[in-house]
């Protein structure tokens, strides 16, 4: 059954899906969503480095992003820039370094388009199963973390006044992101995988009323553009990331319609 | 049972200092079981510092606090919900503790706002969030509770029914309230010791004493002192928040 590429490509985004929709739940919820972007950026030079040393690429980009992260929270605290300059700072010196060091790696045949914007065709059995595997852990550990990150979220303070732990929420919840990241960079792309974070959440925002269901119609988003996209992929022969953010993106239009409704009802 | 065991929290000569400027210095208090204390003193005079220090939320304090609970309810002073939540009244009930539905319930009717369990926070007036704060923070039935200007935004004779409520609470659950206040009268009634804060304690005792205090009259004014007697009134009937008049 798996034999088919097309359907590898199928069973890794309903994976992704199920886990991008609570995580993008809390990027959007947090403001996080240009902390994404930075872990991503940084994506490309854990790949490099896979290449490099020979080691597992999902591995390497999770250690990758999650160092940038760490050295991010040092720069907060130690430097006077505020963290929309730090982040573009990493951002994109983490996504040049990544890039000068391709242009080292002439020995080896590199599919630089399909690193930025993912590949239908690169998913094989093994990914599958690091996809399916690790995406339980990731959203196995946000169960266990979501009481005191969800109270952080709404007030830090007051989360850590009543006995949660906030920081360490926090911390976990950034290893997560890196995690969701190294996972599905293959179907996804560097470039585009905050947008599948970000783009079902905000759907999922305008036809929600409570967090819960936020979260549900934020997965369902995210399926139904890894189907919509991927489909369109194999259509019209285009890059599966861009396909399946594009589909996202229609259903975000579409969800602009309930809100007008709700909002003519009101009046 | 001797005073000692009824501490749950002690702060002994605390302070604080954010980019070299002392917050609050020198300032011990306890709240003990059934106890109301209430801290007063104008705009930045650290009345909040001072509760977030004997919360724990700072991390270089000088001095030392003792906390002998964990179970704490607490009513920040500000707290703005983004719109890109959506949180509706009952999800925000049960944000830092589970909690069964009927206790969700008393304490909502408890503060008088059962009527807004399924509405959401962002499209409460202010007044009615400052009850859905405060009944959050007494559903769990905490041993302390940090309650730093409860009643604003509070229409006058809810903020006064609210102190009663309050008081009633911290009789009923047996827990140390630690309140702040912008202004000593309304509290009057409710409290057993007030603190006066001025980035040092000012002056202490019962309310009565306080305002008679040099210091404190030289803080808030003479008038303040004076005016006190006359919210020593009685009243017979309580207008709970849905338009309801009930007999006391």
């Amino acid at each position: 059954m798996f034999d088919d590429f097309f359907i590898r490509a199928l069973v890794a985004g309903i994976g992704i899906a199920f886990v991008t929709g609570p995580l993008g739940c809390f990027v959007v919820w947090r403001r996080l969503s240009y902390f994404g972007d930075t872990l991503a950026h940084s994506a490309l030079l854990g790949v490099t480095i896979a290449y490099s040393l020979e080691f597992n690429i999902a591995v390497s980009i999770f250690l990758v992003s999650s160092i940038i992260a760490l050295i991010l929270i040092q720069l907060q605290k130690k430097t006077n820039l505020p963290s929309d300059a730090l982040l573009g700072l990493l951002a994109h010196s983490s996504l040049a370094v990544g890039l000068v060091v391709i242009g080292f790696l002439t020995f080896i045949r590199f599919d630089i388009m399909g690193l930025l914007f993912g590949d239908i065709l690169a998913v094989n059995k093994k990914d599958l199963i690091t996809i399916w595997v690790g995406g339980a852990l990731i959203l196995l550990v946000l169960r266990l973390i979501w009481k005191p990150l969800f109270a952080s979220t709404v007030n830090y303070e007051l989360a850590q006044a009543e006995g949660l732990y906030p920081d360490r929420a926090k911390a976990i919840f950034t290893i997560l992101l890196a995690a969701i990241i190294a996972i599905s960079i293959k179907l996804v792309g560097v470039l585009l995988i905050t947008g599948m974070l970000i783009i079902p959440t905000a759907m999922a925002r305008n036809l929600s009323d409570n967090p819960q269901k936020m979260v549900v119609f934020s997965v369902i988003g995210g399926l139904l553009s890894v189907f919509i996209g991927l489909f369109s992929s194999l259509e019209f022969n285009t890059p599966s990331g861009p396909s399946i953010i594009a589909a996202a993106l229609i259903l975000f239009i579409l969800s602009l319609l309930k809100i007008k409704q709700t909002i003519q009802l009101k009046n | 049972m001797s005073s000692e065991n009824n501490i749950l929290v002690k702060l002994n000569n605390v302070g604080f200092q954010q980019n070299t400027k002392w917050l609050v210095k020198g300032v011990s208090l306890q709240v003990e079981k059934g106890k109301i204390v209430t801290l007063i003193g104008p705009n930045g005079s650290g009345k909040s510092t001072t509760a977030k220090i004997a919360l724990g939320l700072f991390k270089n304090i000088e001095g030392e606090v003792e906390k002998y609970t964990n179970n704490i309810g607490y009513v920040p002073q500000k707290i703005s919900i983004d719109w890109t939540l959506p949180l509706r009244v009952k999800d925000f009930m049960l944000l830092t503790e589970n909690l069964r539905d009927a206790t969700v319930d008393e304490a909502l009717s408890m503060t008088g706002v059962s009527h807004l369990k399924d509405k959401n926070l962002g499209n409460l007036s202010g007044g009615e969030f400052q009850r859905v704060l405060l009944a959050r923070a007494i559903s769990k039935k905490p041993e302390l509770l940090v309650l730093d200007e409860p009643v604003q935004g509070v229409d006058f004779t809810g903020e006064i029914a609210l102190y009663e409520l309050i008081k009633k609470i911290s009789e009923k659950l047996n827990c140390g309230i630690l309140l702040i206040s912008h202004d000593l009268h309304t509290v009057m009634s409710a409290t057993d010791h007030v603190v006066c804060l001025n980035g040092h304690v000012c002056c202490s005792g019962t309310p009565i004493a306080v305002a008679k205090n040099n210091e404190y009259k030289a803080l808030f004014g003479e008038q303040a002192a004076q005016t006190l007697s006359i919210y020593e009134h009685k009243h017979d009937h309580v207008h709970s928040s849905d338009g309801e008049i009930k007999k006391n």
